[in-house]
């Protein structure tokens, strides 16, 4: 058998799934969480977190 | 002062044995479950004000409280796993209340039953496909060109073998991925990590999902081994076996 390395999931393979994947509720008592809205704010997250090492494609750099 | 939220994991079927002892959920608050209709919705209560619609925007936003929720999230779905088959949520599905959370169920436990009979005993096994570009194609210190025209054909050179690169990863690909979906009950395409976001060497050109029957898992992932070392400047990277995640929307 081969034996798969269980190293810690990359958080980018976890937001794949949980932020893409699982299934969607959205009914009136709950809090309408938009799934496209969740897709921008996992962007935004990620993008700001690596802004320091990677310059913005939208921005020219001074 | 808002009172607890109902932060909604997993809906799955009634199972015998104990979830986890030490499992701590999101926000630090184990996990229990609310029995209604013959179906388990698995929760914790969670403080209104990291939860309400407002404040989950922004905590969204803070990548480290991203970053332990989804953690937290997964880390109970991983505990289900282990007893029975669950039906994960989205990330953030919050409800007012425990009777909140009952409607849900009767609103939709039709859909919910013939989903979980779909995913019974299934996993989800994540392939991705990279492209080493600095593998395949060195980079080497180009003679300096010593006129315009060394100059174009250097750069129509850099351009093929470019071309040719992206062709050997979309075969190697779509040969891997006819293989692996042979072997799965079914597939979805990710869009492509973007590599600054994920941090991984080379470029990502597949980034697939498979279900697998749990006792078939063990023929996927070497079937996967196989393939995984046969291109040069390619990597195979697997993944899981997840819940599976992927899958849960009806057809």
């Amino acid at each position: 058998m081969t034996v798969v390395e269980r190293r810690e999931v990359a958080l980018v393979d976890l937001l794949d799934r949980l932020l893409a994947g699982g299934v969607v509720i959205a009914g009136d008592l709950t809090l309408r969480i938009a799934d496209v809205d969740l897709v921008r704010i996992d962007l935004n997250a990620l993008i700001s977190s690596v802004n320091d090492k990677v310059p913005s494609p939208w921005e020219e750099r001074p | 002062m808002t009172s607890g939220l109902r932060y909604v994991y997993a809906v799955c079927r009634p199972f015998d044995a104990a979830l986890q002892s030490q499992l701590s959920g999101v926000a630090g608050v184990p996990p229990k479950l609310l029995s209604h209709h013959g179906l388990i919705a698995v929760l914790s209560e969670v403080p209104g004000h990291d939860f309400e619609e407002e404040a989950l925007k922004a905590r969204l936003e803070d990548l480290d409280w991203l970053s332990a929720t989804a953690r937290a999230h997964q880390g109970v779905i991983d505990a289900l796993t282990t007893v029975t088959t669950p039906l994960p949520l989205r990330l953030g599905t919050v409800f007012r209340d425990d009777s909140g959370v009952r409607t849900m169920i009767e609103a939709r436990e039709d859909e919910f039953r013939r989903t979980l009979d779909r995913l019974e005993g299934r996993v989800e096994w994540g392939v991705k496909v990279y492209l080493d570009a600095g593998d395949a194609a060195p980079e080497r210190p180009a003679a300096k060109p010593a006129s315009g025209r060394d100059y174009l054909l250097q750069r129509r050179m850099r351009t093929r073998s470019n071309e040719e690169m992206w062709q050997n990863a979309e075969t190697f690909a779509r040969g891997l991925h006819d293989s692996l979906s042979g072997r799965a009950e079914d597939f979805r395409m990710h869009a492509p990590q973007n590599s600054a976001l994920s941090g991984a060497a080379g470029r990502n050109v597949m980034n697939a999902a498979y279900l697998v029957p749990r006792g078939e898992s063990e023929e996927f992932v070497e079937l996967v081994d196989r393939t995984k070392d046969d291109t040069p400047g390619l990597r195979v990277e697997l993944t899981g076996p997840w819940a599976p995640y992927s899958f849960t929307g009806e057809e």
